[in-house]
């Protein structure tokens, strides 16, 4: 018997998973690669086993879909057909003469090279938050939207007692529904767009009853718990007090901590953490040399007017000892890139059949553009038939994915209707204040990026990098880089990262001595 | 007129300056957008042996130490000194033998052995034959040099503007250049444009054979500083000379001021492929763990490319071009156009205003690979 094709899935999302399911159902050997400890991503994100969760579906909609993906994955893990290499932190993927090569560093301390070829790739990489910067964000107790998601769905724990969450998107109504639940007082929701765009029934809005519903549900249970919903409202300041004092101190913590190493590596997790605690903005365990903690004491709200302005002399103040804050996604590339896969708006590009221009290479999920988990299932369903077609030598036919089709045009548009409708304040880099940090890897001010800008010639991002370091530490401008682009004026263009995760020296000098078959040109 | 707003561009706008002419810099990118972007900032000696060559580099480094004075740590100029490191005793004396002929052109090269090489880089492999510590070598922050440099000329800066054509009269002579955003007059262009030096000329009706050499660069996690110098191996000299296409990577190890380690770069010629090569940084990283053991555990973060301009001799073109009267040249420095910069800057600074230069030009003749066609 010959063996199967052997398809490396990168991702165990919903996008992945769907990929893996059905390229395993369709003769394919597929390895699943994943840098958490559980299959589901950041969607069907799983509390740790050890803390027994009783009602973890009370979390999460959709788990009848989970639960099926899951039971799937389980039954061809079985059979032999799947490997779900869990604690793979993949940081390269090369291209060789005859097939891929996956590189990854597995352990905790992602030091233990592992190489898997496969005869094609999938990537499901998904995406990961986009924060805007404002006065006092490097606080301890602001976090991202999805940091705090990711806590409520992890470890089941909340770290305050009174939020704020504010930003713009559709992730911020379960966030807050979530805390709430959750026992916290969400003293408002924040939106920069008006909640009524959202409900107004109209195109592609109209034509998704479902997302209606669900965005209606929400909206009802934040009602339940009494939560101030403003609309076309942003924060345009957090303030700090001494911890256990009550004196604010203004945006004195401005200056925050440095985030040059956080306390394990990985750069995802700066803004979709993979480890409770560090999903702060702020790393209150690593501020050397600063004599006082501020912590989050009250946050600043504002109106915005038609054109998305803050409207002078709404400011007024809400006291808060969290704020999760965020600003949509965006897609990661990283992987795609090195790959010279080309890019489309700030997504990787991809045909009907989910497959990139690079000969071998498919994509699905948030990767190729932020779209949801339901779009992200039915992209990888696509993929995973697509890729087990033309692995068995034939043209796939798309009528055996119809309704997928079907599902993804449907989704697509809407998540087009939804970028139309949230959006953060226009002239938001207006109210950052030139000591404000926004590169906190490297310590940039707002200050520096336009002196740059202004004083010193740089003209796009990777001019005002070089010139201000903005970007260039730990994280790799993933955090930043929407921040400095709309300080310096200038595109968000995906700056190139050959090594999706740092990797060390030695396995690359070891590879280099030692070459793997495949993936050495 | 400037065209090219690298580190060269800048020097050529500030030195013009300074002899009092009045200049426009254009650049169809931002400043230090090309291949000063994408350098380490070597202001190295060591490196080059007796020559025109070595000439420019002396006077260039006089020049950067005045500039540092000048700019203060904004440009991160630091004279950390290079130390080249045998790596058996072959190579030793060979290196003992090239240090003879730098030291009577004027370089300062010391040779270190055993117990004074790990007092110069306690961190360094054992057993080691030896080394030449040449503390003239010196590093400064590319970026931000050309970016200061620019400021400091006061020149008129036209970033984003892309040159569509060399303006001439019927004569011949030049008399500005035609750009995407209107026609810029001057009585005379200078070519800054690096590895894109050859496009330049020929829309001025001439030719430069500047052709581009692509290099890695590895850029490590912030560490506290543990390479204190320059460091790097005898054969990286080879390299820079080779003529081979095939990937060369003997790399240049230094630590800097913000905390990363480089390590730079490999060597290869591949036109102006922009893709990710695997195989060149794993060479550099191969390089440099065997200088530095201690690299291994350290994680690289990130790594990036640049194209190097390099002409046939591996000599600049620097200075008026007959061909084309009032087009100067001052390109194709390959890897040491940072360090070169002030020094060209200040030579086409003296052409332009019919002042006897410091240097010989002969060797930097932009014609000179005509006439070897011919």
């Amino acid at each position: 018997m010959t063996e199967r094709p052997h398809l490396a899935v990168i991702g165990a999302g919903p996008a992945g998973l769907a990929a893996t399911v059905a390229a395993a159902a369709h003769g394919l050997r597929v390895t699943l690669l994943d840098s958490a400890a559980q299959a589901g991503g950041q969607f069907y994100r799983q509390p740790a086993d050890g803390l027994r969760a009783r009602r973890p579906q009370a979390l999460h909609h959709q788990w009848r879909t989970w639960e099926r993906l899951r039971d799937a994955l389980d039954a061809h893990v079985k059979a032999g057909h799947v490997r779900h290499l869990t604690d793979h932190h993949v940081w390269c993927v090369e291209r060789g003469a005859d097939g891929f090569t996956v590189h990854a560093l597995l352990g905790p301390e992602q030091e233990e090279p592992v190489s898997v070829p496969a005869d094609a790739v999938l990537l499901a990489t998904g995406g990961y938050e986009k924060v805007l910067p404002f006065p006092g964000w490097t606080l301890p107790g602001v976090l991202t939207a999805g940091g705090a998601q990711a806590m409520l769905k992890g470890t089941l724990a909340v770290s305050g007692r009174t939020a704020v969450v504010a930003g713009t998107g559709p992730l911020l109504l379960p966030v807050a529904a979530g805390l709430a639940a959750a026992g916290v007082k969400v003293a408002a929701l924040v939106e920069s767009a008006g909640p009524r765009a959202f409900l107004r029934r109209t195109g592609a809005l109209a034509a998704q009853p479902g997302k209606l519903a669900e965005g209606a549900g929400y909206a009802a249970r934040l009602a339940r718990h009494r939560v101030r919903l403003l609309g076309r409202h942003t924060v345009v300041e957090a303030h700090g007090a001494e911890r256990g004092g009550s004196e604010p101190q203004g945006r004195s913590g401005g200056e925050g901590p440095s985030t040059r190493r956080p306390e394990g590596p990985g750069t995802a997790r700066l803004s979709t953490p993979a480890v409770p605690g560090t999903a702060g903005l702020s790393t209150p365990a690593a501020a050397p040399g600063r004599r006082t903690t501020h912590m989050l004491a009250a946050v600043t709200v504002a109106a915005l007017d038609a054109e998305r302005r803050v409207r002078p002399g709404t400011q007024r103040r809400i006291p808060c000892d969290t704020l999760a804050v965020g600003h949509g996604m965006l897609a990661h590339t990283d992987l795609a890139e090195s790959l010279g896969c080309r890019l489309e708006g700030t997504g990787v590009r991809v045909d009907d059949e989910q497959r990139t221009d690079v000969p071998g290479v498919w994509a699905a999920g948030e990767t190729t553009g932020i779209g949801g988990a339901a779009l992200a299932l039915a992209e990888g369903h696509i993929a995973g038939r697509s890729v087990a077609a033309r692995l068995h030598g034939h043209a796939p036919d798309p009528r055996t994915w119809a309704a997928a089709a079907k599902t993804r045009t449907r989704l697509r548009a809407f998540s087009a209707a939804l970028d139309a409708v949230y959006a953060p304040p226009a002239h938001w880099a207006e109210q950052i204040t030139d000591d404000t940090v926004v590169c906190r890897c490297e310590e940039v001010t707002a200050g520096a990026v336009r002196e740059a800008v202004g004083e010193l010639g740089a003209g796009d991002l990777r001019t005002v990098k070089l010139l201000t370091r903005a970007g260039m530490g730990w994280c790799q401008g993933r955090v930043c880089a929407p921040a400095v682009a709309g300080l310096a004026g200038c595109e968000l263009t995906p700056s190139r990262r050959p090594f999706a995760r740092p990797v060390p020296l030695g396995v690359l000098a070891h590879q280099h001595t030692h070459p793997t078959g495949r993936g050495s040109s | 007129m400037v065209v090219g707003a690298g580190m060269v561009g800048a020097a050529c706008a500030l030195y013009a300056a300074r002899a009092g002419l009045d200049v426009v810099l254009v650049d169809r990118g931002p400043v230090a957008g090309g291949t000063t972007g994408a350098g380490e900032g070597n202001l190295l000696v060591s490196d080059k042996e007796p020559g025109p060559e070595l000439d420019l580099a002396l006077l260039s480094l006089r020049l950067w130490g005045e500039l540092a004075g000048e700019f203060g740590t904004a440009v991160e100029y630091e004279a950390k000194g290079g130390v080249v490191v045998a790596t058996s005793p072959a190579s030793l004396a060979a290196l003992g033998r090239f240090a003879a002929g730098q030291r009577a052109a004027g370089v300062v090269a010391e040779p270190v052995e055993g117990d004074a090489l790990y007092g110069l880089e306690p961190h360094l492999a054992h057993g080691l034959p030896g080394a030449v510590h040449y503390p003239q070598d010196c590093q400064v922050m590319p970026a931000l040099a050309a970016a200061h440099a620019v400021r400091a000329s006061g020149a008129r800066l036209l970033t984003g503007r892309t040159v569509t054509d060399v303006l001439r009269t019927p004569g011949g002579a030049v008399r500005g250049v035609r750009s995407d955003h209107g026609d810029l007059h001057a009585p005379a262009v200078v070519n800054a444009a690096g590895t894109w030096g050859a496009e330049l000329a020929s829309l001025a009706g001439t030719t430069l054979p500047v052709l581009p050499r692509r290099g890695f660069v590895l850029v490590t996690e912030p560490l506290p500083r543990r390479v204190r110098h320059k460091v790097y191996a005898a054969d990286y000299v080879a390299d820079v000379a080779s003529d081979s296409a095939a990937l060369q990577a003997s790399p240049v190890v230094e630590g800097t001021a913000a905390g990363p380690v480089l390590i730079g770069a490999s060597r290869e010629r591949v036109g102006f492929d922009r893709s990710f090569s695997l195989p060149a940084v794993r060479a550099l990283a191969a390089g440099a763990t065997r200088l530095f053991p201690f690299l291994s555990d350290v994680r690289a973060v990130r790594a990036y490319l640049g194209f190097r301009p390099y002409l046939p001799d591996h000599l600049p073109a620097i200075g008026p071009d007959p061909r084309a009267p009032g087009l100067y040249h001052a390109c194709g420095h390959e890897g040491a156009g940072i360090g070169l910069a002030t020094g060209t800057g200040h030579l086409i600074a003296q052409a332009l205003t019919a002042r006897t230069p410091d240097l010989d030009l002969t060797p930097f003749r932009p014609d000179r690979f005509t006439e070897e066609a011919a």
